[in-house]
């Protein structure tokens, strides 16, 4: 195994060739409670797919537009590469060109906000809520818990900017970069399977 | 074809990540189109909707993640939710 270590004006950078806990393992725990807790979310989706309400489901499924789940899944994948990019500048060649990487990160997060803003907005003005049935209660509810996801992420990335902004980027400072962009990829994790149970099926 | 052969984007394994991605959302963003209008073969394109996403859930953990470099155990464990994860739901889907 490679063992190599990056000097960054004066203090050392562990490098991801080392084998080694992206972030710190506090985010990993925080990962995998919330994969369990959308594992229950996509079982409930599924089970409504093929249950007694699947008529219901196939009506209100091809009432959403697929493109805007599809511009929404290429947001946040081009958001996510962004992100990834600037970890890989922040061990590099340290310097501001790493953070333009995370604001570009945020830009696609607030488009996201956008479209989906637009999305909700379209189907609440004709009158489809969460009441109008189950499909439409679980696609308010569970895109509504990932909006919100995408809400602290945004949060979180512009926390990884400020850090990757310093003069010297230390140990404790990757760790706080890579734990951010490990919560921002979740995010995007979590939206491809919503889009595929929600939007695709 | 050697890794200097190709195009230099695709020798970047994050930017490689995404092309495929992409490409995978493509293919997914098909079937869901050919799901919704077809009578017959729903099957068909339910399990490679399904099987198309987790997938791309995979790559984002395995290179964007950085899971690629974690220790073995973070890395199969997120594996193993992965694939336990696309089984449950395309039994579910299909039955």
């Amino acid at each position: 195994m490679m063992n190599s270590v990056v000097e960054t004006k004066g203090e050392v950078v562990t490098s991801p060739q080392q084998k080694h806990i992206p972030g710190e393992l506090g985010i990993w725990v925080f990962v995998a409670g919330d994969l369990m807790v959308f594992a229950a979310f996509f079982v409930v989706i599924a089970l409504g797919h093929n249950g007694e309400q699947a008529e219901i489901f196939a009506q209100s499924r091809a009432t959403l537009d697929m493109w805007v789940g599809v511009l929404n899944t290429f947001l946040l994948l081009t958001g996510s590469w962004f992100v990834a990019k600037g970890v890989e500048k922040c061990r590099s060649i340290h310097s501001h060109a790493a953070s333009r990487y995370f604001s570009a990160g945020i830009l696609c997060g607030l488009l996201f906000v956008a479209n989906k803003s637009f999305e909700w907005g379209g189907k609440i003005i004709v009158g489809i809520n969460p009441m109008t049935n189950d499909f439409f209660m679980y696609y308010f509810v569970f895109t509504g818990i990932h909006l919100l996801h995408v809400f602290v992420g945004l949060g979180v990335l512009l926390l990884v900017r400020n850090a990757s902004r310093r003069q010297t980027i230390g140990r404790n400072d990757i760790r706080t970069i890579e734990s951010g962009a490990t919560f921002w990829h979740l995010v995007d994790l979590l939206w491809i399977v919503l889009f595929a149970l929600f939007y695709l099926l | 074809m050697t890794n200097s052969q190709l195009h230099p984007l695709l020798r970047d394994a994050t930017t490689l990540a995404w092309f495929i991605l992409v490409g995978a959302t493509a293919i997914g963003w098909w079937l869901g189109v050919a799901s919704h209008n077809a009578q017959n073969g729903i099957l068909f394109t339910t399990v490679g909707i399904l099987i198309s996403a987790f997938l791309k859930v995979w790559i984002v953990g395995f290179q964007f993640m950085e899971l690629k470099h974690a220790p073995r155990w973070l890395r199969h464990g997120f594996d193993a939710w992965v694939v336990v994860m696309c089984a449950a739901l395309v039994i579910l889907c299909i039955r």
